[in-house]
Order: C-alpha cells, then sequence, then structure tokens
C-alpha cells in the first residue's frame, strides 16, 4: 500500500532526516519527496510505499504524529487511495 | 505523483472543516428470528447481532485508522421489531432490552429498528409496540425508535398520527428528569427509506438483503468554506461548486463503504449522500445559505437557498457512489446545527419557515425543542402537515419534536454531544382536536395533473 505523508511546521534541523528514518524503522520506502520552505515555514509532502507485508501503518502513523509534535510540526499520514478516489474519477 | 494542491485540499478538508465518515451502519435481517415466545425471540436477536456485528466497530477503527479519515460513529439497524412482536406476542420491552445488551456487547453507540411501519393500518403487533415506546426509550440510552405513519402510495394513518402525537408526548414526559432525551430518540416518517444509516429512522426495510453496510457521509463545512472562496460568484457557479465539493466528498463515503463491506464480507447497500451538521461550529448547513447570501437562515430566500442546495448536492455525489440511498440531501435538526440554534434564538428562524424548508430538503422538522404544555393534538397536527408535504412530494419527511417539559418558550434545553442544545420554539396553538380526533386515513394521493 501507499501512503502520503505530510510534514508542516517551523523549520529546524534533522525534519526530513527524522521522519525518513521513521520511514525506514517502519519499512516504508520513500517514493517521491517534494517540499518547500514558505518565509520559515516547512512544508512538505511524502509518497512513502509500505515494501513488507506485515507493515503496522497504524503504528508507523502513530509514531510519525508523536515524533513530529516533539518537534513542533503536524504531521499527516494518509492512505494514497483516499486522494486517488477523490480527486480522480 | 498526486497533485500536492489536492493533497492539501484533502488534508485541509479533514483537519479544518470537519470533514468525516458520520456513519457506518450495519444492517441485519432479524426475520428469522421470530418465535412464537417472546423470550426465545429475544435470545435469538442478541446472538444474531453479536455474531454478525461483532467486528464493526474494530473494523471501523481500524479503517479510520488506516486511511486518515474520522469515522464518528458505528451503529446498526435492524428489522423492524414490530414484525417480531407480530410473531411472538409478549412485552416488546423485552426486545429493547436485548436490542440494548447486543449494543452495548458489539460497541454501538445506537441501535435503530425499534420500529413499526403502520402507513396503511395496523397489523398484529404493531400497537403494543408503538404503545410501548416510551418505556423503551426510557429504560435504555442506545435504542432508537421509529414509525412511518404515511406514504405516497397508502397515503396518511391519521389513527396512527393521532396515535403519535400521545407518544412523543409521553416519550418526553417519561425522561423528563434527562433532558427529554426520549423524545430525541423517536421519529415519525412519511415515505420512510428502507436503507437510511442515519438515526433515529434507521431501520432494516423487509426487501433488504440479509446483511449490508450502508455509509452516511458529512461536509456542511467543507462546503462553505468552499463557497467563501468564491465571494462574488452567481448562482450557476455556486450550484457547480456545491456539486463538485459533494462530488469528492462522496467518493470518500464510497471508499470507505467499499473497504468496510470488504474486511466485514458483508455486501455493500448504499451511500446515503448528506450534508449532516453537528453543533461543533464550522460544521453547519445554516452557515452555508448564510454563506450564500442571507443575513441568517429563516430570512427571505432560505426556501430557495436549501433547494439549491439539496439539489447539487444530489447531482455532485451521485456520480461519485455506485449505489445512493437513504435520505441523501441536506439535514437541518435545530439543536445539532450552530446556525440554525443561533437563528432560532434570535426568532429569525420560525417554525413554519422550517416548516417551508423540509418542502426542498431532506428530512423534516427535526430536533426542534417546543414548548412542554404542547397538546398532544397539536403535536399530532405537526405530525400530519409534514407528513402531507412527504405525501403529496413523494419524498422523505420526518418528525422529531421534544416536548420539554416543564419549560417554556425562551428557555433552552442541553443535551450535549451530537443532540446539541436549542431554545424551546414557540408554536401555533389554535386546537386542531377535532380534525385529529376524526381518526381513519388520508386517501393516497393523485400522481398527475400535477399543479
Amino acid at each position: 500500500m501507499k501512503a502520503v505523508v505530510t510534514v508542516v511546521g517551523k523549520d529546524t534541523v534533522g525534519i526530513l532526516a527524522k521522519v525518513s528514518s521513521v520511514c525506514a524503522e517502519n519499512g516504508m520506502n520513500v517514493e517521491e519527496v517534494s517540499q518547500t520552505i514558505l518565509q520559515d515555514m516547512f512544508c512538505m509532502i511524502m509518497l512513502v510505499e509500505a515494501k513488507g507485508e506485515n507493515t503496522d501503518f497504524a503504528k508507523f502513523s502513530g509514531t510519525l504524529k508523536s515524533e513530529g509534535e516533539k518537534m513542533g510540526l503536524v504531521i499527516h499520514t494518509m492512505h494514497a487511495d483516499v486522494f486517488d478516489s477523490m480527486h480522480h474519477i | 505523483m498526486i497533485n500536492t494542491g489536492d493533497i492539501l485540499e484533502t488534508i485541509s478538508m479533514i483537519e479544518n472543516e470537519h470533514l468525516d465518515i458520520r456513519t457506518i451502519t450495519m444492517g441485519i435481517s432479524l426475520l428469522d428470528c421470530a418465535d412464537s415466545d417472546v423470550d426465545s425471540a429475544c435470545s435469538k436477536v442478541y446472538e444474531k447481532i453479536t455474531r454478525l456485528a461483532k467486528d464493526l466497530v474494530k473494523t471501523g477503527e481500524e479503517i479510520e485508522m488506516q486511511y486518515g479519515i474520522p469515522i464518528i460513529n458505528k451503529r446498526i439497524a435492524v428489522t423492524p421489531i414490530s414484525m417480531l412482536v407480530a410473531s411472538s406476542g409478549g412485552d416488546p420491552i423485552k426486545y429493547a432490552l436485548a436490542l440494548e445488551k447486543a449494543a452495548k456487547a458489539v460497541g454501538v453507540n445506537f441501535i435503530g429498528g425499534y420500529s413499526a411501519l403502520v402507513q396503511k393500518g395496523f397489523a398484529n403487533g404493531d400497537e403494543a409496540l408503538i404503545n410501548s415506546i416510551p418505556e423503551a426509550l426510557s429504560v435504555t440510552d442506545r435504542i432508537c425508535s421509529s414509525v412511518n405513519i404515511g406514504s405516497t402510495k397508502a397515503g396518511i394513518n391519521m389513527d396512527a398520527v393521532k396515535l403519535m402525537g400521545t407518544i412523543i408526548k409521553k416519550s418526553a414526559e417519561l425522561t423528563a428528569d434527562r433532558d427529554c432525551v426520549g423524545a430525541s430518540k423517536l421519529v415519525v416518517l412519511c415515505n420512510a427509506p428502507d436503507d437510511n444509516p442515519f438515526m433515529a429512522g434507521a431501520f432494516h426495510g423487509a426487501g433488504e438483503a440479509e446483511c449490508v453496510i450502508n455509509v452516511g457521509v458529512s461536509g456542511p463545512g467543507v462546503v462553505r468554506s468552499a463557497l467563501s472562496k468564491i465571494p462574488d460568484a452567481d448562482i450557476t457557479q455556486i450550484a457547480d461548486t456545491v456539486k463538485k465539493t459533494a462530488f469528492k466528498i462522496t467518493r470518500m463515503g464510497q471508499l470507505v463503504a467499499g473497504e468496510a463491506s470488504k474486511r466485514l464480507n458483508v455486501p455493500f447497500g448504499i451511500v446515503d449522500l448528506s450534508l449532516v451538521p453537528t453543533p461543533a461550529v464550522g460544521d453547519s448547513v445554516a452557515h452555508i445559505l448564510e454563506e450564500m447570501g442571507l443575513e441568517q437562515c429563516g430570512a427571505h430566500g432560505t426556501t430557495a437557498c436549501l433547494a439549491l442546495l439539496n439539489d447539487a448536492v444530489k447531482k455532485g455525489g451521485v456520480m461519485a457512489s455506485s449505489h445512493v440511498g437513504g435520505l441523501s440531501g441536506a439535514f437541518i435538526p435545530v439543536s445539532e446545527d450552530a446556525g440554525m440554534i443561533d437563528a432560532a434564538r434570535s426568532g429569525c428562524l420560525k417554525i413554519e419557515k422550517l416548516e417551508a424548508m423540509t418542502a426542498v430538503c431532506s428530512v423534516g422538522l427535526d430536533m426542534i425543542v417546543v414548548p412542554g404544555d404542547t397538546s398532544e393534538e397539536v403535536l399530532a397536527a405537526i405530525i400530519a402537515d409534514e407528513a402531507a408535504i412527504g405525501m403529496i412530494n413523494s419524498k422523505t419527511t420526518a418528525v422529531r419534536l421534544i416536548p420539554a417539559i416543564g419549560k417554556k418558550v425562551g428557555e433552552e434545553i442541553n443535551f450535549g454531544g451530537l443532540f446539541g442544545k436549542g431554545p424551546v420554539m414557540p408554536l401555533n396553538t389554535s386546537s386542531p382536536a377535532k380534525f385529529i380526533n376524526r381518526g381513519g386515513r388520508i386517501p393516497a394521493p393523485l400522481n398527475s395533473l400535477k399543479n
């Protein structure tokens, strides 16, 4: 399965490193990253794919959320199907 | 890759605009639980519900977690219990207790179907069930009850209308110490749909499959926000924007419905294309109408705005889902909608305007708090008026009134949670008693020569 991770918050050192290490620990392969910095707000959208059969998606999304809070970031993880079905006919 | 703008739009809908799946409702047929012994029927009912719905709440939570979409309620709708009472006889309250126990066991917050369909007349079991409704709603927390008293094909059963005036009053009286909450779990319908996932009118119709999954979506905040981005648009653009937004909302409902049906191994029934408000700020249907250009909901023009909204929601939603059903349209429950509460408090929104609005939107006079001393005949006459609108216009209409026992116009009642709060609204108290006490049936209407 594929998921979209969005990260929004104040820019600090190590955001990309932190988020991608959580992905790696949970067996999620990062397929695409797009990021911008608007003034000093950091915005990143990441497309990730579960490589193993037994990826615990709930744990992955929970870890990202709590790690994000520690760094003052809002991290949102959603199944990519949501965007596909909502925006494509 | 998926378009960045689309991603941010979806996340903003969920985070800031209260987009959610309002309910996943499992419809369960209890026809095979009928038994000549009431106790044995009740144990079959309990066994069947807890067997089929044991994973409903867990699956809902898993989907919520995995897809990142909030799913607010997981609920159950069952075959109208009057059909079981017809073969078992005995005390219908036993069924209410069995349903309550089953609802608690599987963890759903409401179970609908303590119902009777009497649009043409009372069969065995119907009157016993209806007369037990006030007690059933006062001794249980999770049971919802509905009675269908009219339809376009059958006309209106005025004996049932009269009886329901009394039952609504009694349901409020028996729960007077709990903000009359009994009456908020009872709805009187005309043209009741068999596959409605929303409470209190949900039941599993006799023509439905053994077990199905129906989903109701919600998103008034999303529609309002979309309209606020086009402040100077003309009405054609407004209708187009509502359609497009409704399409997106419904696609999400369809996705969740398909996934729930696959995981529970239960066929998908329908998606109910609805705009359902909650008392939360930013989740109001009244505010959409105000965004269209009304100073406050209830002003002249409200009916036109609501007609446009309701129609555009259906047009957008129909293409987004493979099967559409239920109540499908904009809901206008007064106590559950922050904008409606304000409009009712200020006196801008009156019951007569609400009645007109029900002619062009889904459902009807919903969650309206009325004075506690309102006579049973006036309550019955409100039901008759509302059913007449539904019968003539071939649409579902419903009445869910809460007589606030011991309270007068201007005072408020607060249910808390999704049921919200509302001011006691004034009613026209001229007596319709003679009309209501005549009994009999209003004949089914002509379906041609439409004027």
